[in-house]
């Protein structure tokens, strides 16, 4: 069932395998932390890149990471849900895999972002802003908010992230900003095997049956009222792409539809022909469901305010 | 995906092909006498007593059943975990349990029965999984219980499974030990952590100790004198130590293990028995080991309610990958008959 995932150019131009120059450089081949052949980039080690002052993001560049944690985290909690609840057992272990590694970019994108929201020169940790952070401080936008739905909807949801999320993080490897960079140059791999797992499943059921069809063609119209948003230009990332920092969302838009439509042509389907909702998550505008996804996620956290676990 | 059953067929053969019937089985078994005396390896091919096949094929699924319902209830945690690195290792860790799953499906599927077919077993509730996981995931810190004593406990049952006389077997299960050790060392560190947290937490890690301690130890099956069945898995070197041996050495492990993690055992009578040099625990309930098993327990029909649901949910997708598989196939297949024409 499984395909192999296709090697990317991204990948393969901005892969990071050499030991870091450390965070001065501000090429998309220096990473934050110190990457050696073998060894992921983790949280903990930009959490300390922050700690000690090393990795220090601009007020803009923190609320731009919170943009990129945010949607990460928020469809990382809607995946694990998947977890003992899929169709086999194989997409079991793959939306676990796709939850685990939206799980891990958040973790980064939100570490960083914490080194400039603290006060008094301590950082905010990633766990104080997924747990201890109101609704309307959250940046996702509404897409990683929708409901898991039925298999198909869940699809049509990674479906759309996924193209997204690869065509922002490939560009995003070339920001001036070498967190950022490094953030991108993991999540990126990562994200390119998501792109292959959801288009292989948008072929599967447009081509299945009748019921799937029906279900994929439904689930794609639920999902795509909240694309618009991803694209949309705010005076924050037209600013961070005048300094090289961040991609302009609009920017995007013209290859994500290319290659999702060489998808919709495979599976003979049409891109859903829906009204656009406003969106509004990157001003803390959000959908009605954020606010039950948080109480879950944050309950027992805040059950004991500043205990560590 | 029926697999023939690899015995000598007896009935409506010809009495040449009885002799010859008769002479193969008369092989096999000496073989297999041969490979249980060196203590060496069945493959799949060879030939094995029906009943060696059926044990096995009874212990493989029921392994594998309870990974995947093993599943539930840390699954049940993932969503509320209380921070986002832990919630990274407990999704790490279910997602662990799925793949051991399917390994183990896989080990089972070499002896002649499908995945599909087990799995249908699971669902009508005729196939048995580790009780253990009737008990429910109340807190957080059962999620170190769990992972401590549960996982403990499978590794004590499991690391000498590495060597059990059936090949995929036993390599199954070097892959799966290896991983539970690492569930084991993340349910240590989330009781250490917890245990020297606040008090309410350290009052939550005692508390998920003594509830799953006893449940724990019955994991490793009834006392030596009530277990029918061990003796037979002993000469076919399946089994290679008796379950209370296995359970005295869990004990013994345990006591010192919580020690460091400054929490205590709900069992006045754990002591070590200088004259036999092993560990000895107190009395077990095993009236409520027979409840649990005979379905009784607190989560018996929720476990297989979720498994059915998932299962059930999922049958529109199953039959959608095939339906497509088959579309591309056939696609293929003309494409070749056109090349060729």
């Amino acid at each position: 069932m499984s395909t192999p995932a296709t090697n990317t150019e991204a990948s393969e131009t901005h892969g990071h395998g050499d030991i870091s120059t450390g965070v001065a450089g501000g090429d998309s081949n220096a990473s934050a932390t110190r990457i050696t052949p073998g060894n992921a980039l983790r949280p903990e080690d930009i959490a300390l890149e922050v700690r000690t002052g090393l990795a220090k993001p601009s007020g803009d560049v923190a609320e731009y990471a919170l943009r990129l944690g945010d949607d990460a985290l928020i469809l990382a909690q809607r995946l694990g849900h998947w977890i003992s609840r899929a169709p086999e057992l194989e997409e079991d272990v793959a939306l676990g895999n796709i939850a685990l590694d939206q799980l891990g970019h958040a973790r980064s994108f939100l570490t960083y972002a914490g080194g400039a929201l603290g006060e008094n020169g301590t950082p905010q940790s990633e766990d104080d802003l997924a747990y201890f952070r109101r609704e309307h401080e959250f940046r996702s936008a509404h897409l990683f908010e929708q409901p898991n739905g039925d298999f198909a909807a869940t699809i049509a949801r990674q479906f759309v992230v996924s193209y997204y999320q690869f065509e922002l993080y490939r560009r995003l490897t070339g920001s001036t900003d070498a967190t950022l960079a490094a953030i991108a140059a993991k999540a990126v791999k990562e994200v390119d095997y998501h792109r292959d797992h959801s288009a292989q499943w948008v072929l599967r059921l447009a081509g299945g049956t009748d019921e799937s069809r029906k279900r994929m063609i439904h689930g794609l119209k639920l999902m795509w009222p909240y694309v618009g948003e991803l694209f949309e230009d705010d005076a924050l990332v037209t600013r961070l792409a005048e300094a090289g920092a961040a991609v302009v969302p609009s920017s995007i838009r013209e290859d994500f539809d290319r290659l999702t439509g060489e998808v919709f042509a495979e599976a003979e389907l049409e891109v859903p022909d829906v009204p656009s909702a406003p969106g509004g998550g990157r001003q803390g505008k959000h959908s009605e469901h954020l606010g039950y996804i948080l109480a879950e996620m944050q309950v027992l956290a805040r059950e004991h305010p500043g205990a560590n676990w | 995906m029926a697999v023939q059953n690899l015995q000598s067929v007896t009935a409506e053969l010809s009495p040449e092909e009885l002799d010859a019937a008769a002479r193969r089985d008369a092989e096999g078994q000496a073989n297999f006498d041969r490979v249980m005396a060196d203590d060496s390896r069945i493959e799949p091919k060879d030939w094995m007593p029906a009943a060696y096949r059926k044990t096995l094929l009874r212990q493989i699924s029921q392994h594998a059943h309870s990974e995947i319902i093993g599943m539930q209830p840390e699954a049940n945690w993932i969503s509320r975990a209380p921070s986002l690195k832990r919630k990274a290792i407990l999704m790490a860790k279910v997602q662990d349990e799925a793949g051991h799953g399917l390994y183990l499906y896989s080990a089972a599927e070499t002896l002649g029965q499908s995945r599909d077919e087990m799995m249908d077993a699971l669902i009508a509730g005729k196939a048995r999984y580790s009780s253990i996981f009737n008990y429910p995931a109340r807190t957080w810190a059962d999620m170190g219980a769990i992972g401590w004593m549960v996982d403990g406990a499978a590794i004590c049952n499991q690391v000498p499974l590495c060597r059990a006389s059936y090949g995929p077997y036993g390599r199954a299960m070097v892959r799966v030990c290896k991983e539970e050790s690492f569930h084991q060392r993340q349910g240590f560190e989330i009781l250490l952590e917890l245990s020297h947290g606040t008090p309410e937490q350290k009052q939550m890690a005692q508390d998920a100790v003594n509830r799953w301690y006893a449940p724990a130890l019955m994991m490793f099956g009834p006392p030596d004198d009530d277990s029918p069945n061990s003796k037979q898995s002993m000469a076919w070197n399946i089994k290679r130590f008796s379950n209370d041996e296995l359970r005295n050495r869990f004990v013994g492990m345990m006591m010192e293990q919580v020690k460091v993690l400054e929490l205590t055992l709900p069992d006045k009578d754990i002591r070590f028995n200088e004259e036999t040099k092993k560990w000895e625990h107190g009395p077990l309930d095993w009236d409520e080991f027979h409840e649990v098993l005979a379905g009784r327990g607190p989560c018996n029909s929720q476990r297989l309610e979720r498994r059915r649901e998932a299962h059930d949910d999922g049958a529109w997708v199953r039959e959608a990958a095939a339906a497509y598989a088959a579309k591309q196939q056939a696609k293929q297949s003309m494409k070749t008959k056109e090349y060729a024409a």
